[in-house]
């Protein structure tokens, strides 16, 4: 399949360059730029006149709910909300049912990803087995299935001698391990920041600290192993200054943060609303504003969704009893782009956080736009004003925050391996 | 989200959910409305008609005697069939939603729903859910809100202290677990009462409570000095021994109220308690049966206070 990508925007991220020219893609591959090769005749042409080209974008966190949850979710589903996203490689948390801790698990989501053509699916393995934060697992085999790193989802280690032994192992292999900085038991009970607006609500809150002692204790461990570690969702002022520093001192760390906390805060509970019940939960104005900081100055790499399809009847409760987690796979492009706007960021810089950035805290070569790179693309409409609403959202899960809200900026066409998987039939 | 959830398109109440953001003359509307329904409670036959023919359900996903019980008394003389619901032993038990539950009694024609629940926001929920004609009275939510508590506490002290303007009240114990201290301190403060106080043990706090417009204190006796109004808060037992506190003993000897701790207020200061008391835990006999303690009237007045509430949301 040869196809020509015509007079588009094309955004390269890791260079920091925009130009208007064409893109050429075969076999898979990216071609040329500016000018088709001698001979190129496309099977196809994809006018991308107003529309921005830039490379497939990489969501760190994406929960696709399989095995074990299709209620919730199938892979089929949010695969497809994936590349209707723009979204083409994706790692998926291990808190499945049963939990990603065998490499037959891994192979065979692996597998069923891999048949269904869309997006590329980088698992997580678990850290520990069951993620019962007790025995290790086999992370070699798990790796040799394709596990990209290994984590507990939400399920903190409570053991310090068993967190301190997976960071060992982990980097005897040079493996890296996600953690999401939440200590087990400063937040028990909590559903909400603790807080002005927890206070006045009666919620029950989970304190900053939570994240910062938890952070504190895995940046010591990680000193002290060696280990490469990549912090998951932070939430907090406090937090970010950690890495911050962290970072400072050279320590081989990387941090992500969910695209709904890059936007909101506890005030966006309101009365209750429990789609703003997520994990972790949303911080104050202040603490919104240092990620955004954090963001800007390098501290946190990557912008993920955070995508956690939770079924409606699930939200339909009271706010302490709702499931935490909104949908996001396909809000990801415009919350990225709303960020840039509000912040005046750069486009090309405010993509790097969902392209470039992440493809190197999972330690794969940059998706550049050049002539040989892998052609996983997307072309999007960054005018295109939507609402977020049910209908609009392939994905299974339909509870955000944003429901409601006029959001700009969509996904026209997704190319993964030079393939149109997304998009507009011919 | 858009609006305050509790009032109607031309402001007026629908539902009573909470006391944050209800305009300083809604309350009082529901205080005056009050007044006369004392005396109907007075009276020989104790009955008005103002909400015949409106069914009435007590929904109560928590156990409570005392709150039930009134709010059926008050539904009952404004001549409303009352049905109650223990939800705690029923159907929740067997799996329903608490929405389904909600939808089924409303396919029975409710017109109100008086509500308790040990989830904050749990009236919210169901005030989104209910049909245009159904009106919804929050019994007690979690930790979120007692609007009526506060209301009928409200309605004491004005009985008892005529204006709210020139007051100082503190509100006394587990601040941290409690409906009616928040729904107090709104009530208060958009009646305008200049000082409210809160008193307790850091644990007991919740987090940032001064942004609620109240002055914190940890010592009782400080907290207490030239107050006009005592509000004593219910602890409950399983917060007595624990993480939040060591004994009961303990809590009782720095933050009970006992005649030596109450002599530091005013001389003339009322001393309420919003029930079931614990006596010598948080308030000492002597101090809750004695001269300055208005605990039995609210109980009377609570009636009164409820009846103006639902008759003032069903329209009347």
């Amino acid at each position: 399949m040869r196809i020509e990508i015509k007079n588009g925007n094309l955004i390269d991220p890791t260079a920091g360059t925009q130009t208007l020219s064409s893109l050429y893609v075969a076999d898979g591959r990216i071609a040329a730029l500016g000018r088709a090769p001698d001979g190129f005749r496309a099977d196809r042409i994809i006018d991308a006149s107003g529309l921005a080209v830039c490379p497939g974008f990489v969501d760190l966190a994406a929960k696709l709910r399989e095995p074990g949850f299709e209620y919730k979710a199938t892979l089929e589903s949010e695969m497809q909300a994936a590349v209707a996203g723009g979204v083409t490689s994706l790692v998926c948390p291990p808190d499945t049912d049963p939990p990603l801790d065998e490499p037959g698990l891994v192979e065979m989501l692996k597998f069923r990803a891999r048949s269904l053509n869309q997006a590329r699916v980088y698992p997580l393995g678990a850290l520990t087995q069951g993620l019962k934060g007790e025995r290790l697992t086999e992370m070699a085999e798990l790796r040799d299935a394709g596990c990209v790193g290994y984590g507990q989802a939400d399920m903190p280690i409570m053991d310090n001698q068993v967190l301190s032994r997976a960071l060992q192992y982990a980097a005897t292999f040079g493996f890296c391990v996600w953690l999401r900085p939440q200590d087990a038991t400063l937040g028990r009970g909590g559903v909400a920041h603790e807080g002005e607006v927890a206070t006045r609500l009666g919620l029950p809150g989970i304190p900053v600290c939570a994240e910062t002692v938890a952070l504190a204790t895995i940046l010591i461990l990680a000193r002290e192993t060696s280990a490469r570690v990549h912090l998951c969702r932070l939430s907090s002022a406090a937090g970010v200054e950690l890495v911050r520093q962290a970072k400072r001192e050279g320590m081989a760390i990387t941090c992500d943060v969910a695209a709904t906390h890059v936007h909101l805060s506890e005030m966006d509970i309101g009365f209750f609303d429990a789609n703003c019940n997520l994990v972790p939960p949303l911080r104050s104005l202040r603490d919104r504003d240092a990620l955004r900081a954090g963001l800007a100055d390098g501290t946190i790499d990557a912008i993920c969704s955070d995508h956690t399809p939770v079924d409606d009847d699930a939200k339909q409760v009271p706010f302490g009893e709702a499931e935490p987690g909104a949908t996001g796979l396909e809000l990801l492009l415009p919350l990225t782009l709303k960020w840039a706007d509000e912040t005046r960021t750069p486009l090309p810089d405010a993509l790097r956080k969902i392209t470039g950035d992440p493809m190197r805290v999972l330690g794969l070569e940059m998706r550049a736009l050049r002539p040989g790179a892998i052609a996983d693309l997307c072309v999007f409409d960054p005018q295109n004003w939507w609402q977020v609403e049910p209908r609009a959202l392939l994905s299974q899960g339909k509870n955000t925050p944003f429901l409601g809200l006029e959001l700009q900026g969509r996904a026209r066409y997704t190319l993964v391996d030079g393939t149109v998987v997304f998009g507009p039939a011919v | 989200m858009n609006g305050n959830p509790q009032l109607g398109p031309d402001g007026q109440l629908r539902h009573l959910l909470s006391i944050e953001g209800l305009p300083k003359e809604i309350l009082l509307q529901i205080l005056d409305t009050a007044r006369p329904f004392v005396s109907v409670t007075e009276r020989e036959v104790k009955k008005v008609p103002l909400l015949r023919g409106k069914s009435i359900f007590n929904l109560f996903f928590e156990p409570s005697t005392r709150t039930r019980t009134t709010f059926e008394i008050a539904a009952k003389r404004l001549s409303a069939d009352v049905v109650n619901l223990n939800i705690a032993t029923s159907s929740q038990t067997k799996g329903e939603t608490l929405l389904d539950t909600v939808a089924n009694l409303s396919a029975m024609h409710a017109d109100m729903f008086i509500v308790r629940h040990a989830q904050s926001g749990a009236a919210h929920l169901i005030a989104r859910h209910v049909g245009e004609e159904v009106h919804v009275i929050n019994a007690g939510d979690g930790r979120h809100a007692h609007p009526t508590q506060a209301l009928l506490d409200m309605f004491t002290i004005r009985e008892y202290k005529g204006a709210f303007t020139d007051l100082r009240v503190a509100i006394v114990g587990d601040i941290l677990h409690s409906r009616v201290a928040r729904s107090e301190i709104h009530a208060l403060t958009t009646l305008g009462v200049p000082e409210v106080r809160v008193i307790g043990p850091r644990t007991l706090l919740p987090a940032r409570v001064s942004q609620l417009g109240v002055h914190v204190y940890h010592d009782m006796e400080e907290g207490l000095r030239d107050v006009d109004v005592v509000m004593m808060l219910r602890l409950q037992s399983e917060r007595m021994n624990g993480a939040l506190l060591p004994s009961a003993e303990e809590f009782f000897k720095y933050y009970g109220l006992t005649p030596e701790k109450l002599a530091h207020a005013k001389p003339d200061a009322i001393v309420m308690h919003p029930g079931p008391m614990n006596r010598g835990v948080e308030i000492e006999s002597s101090v809750a049966d004695g001269r300055q303690s208005v605990i039995l009237p609210q109980v009377t007045f609570g009636i009164a206070v409820r009846m103006a509430v639902m008759s003032i949301v069903a329209g009347n």
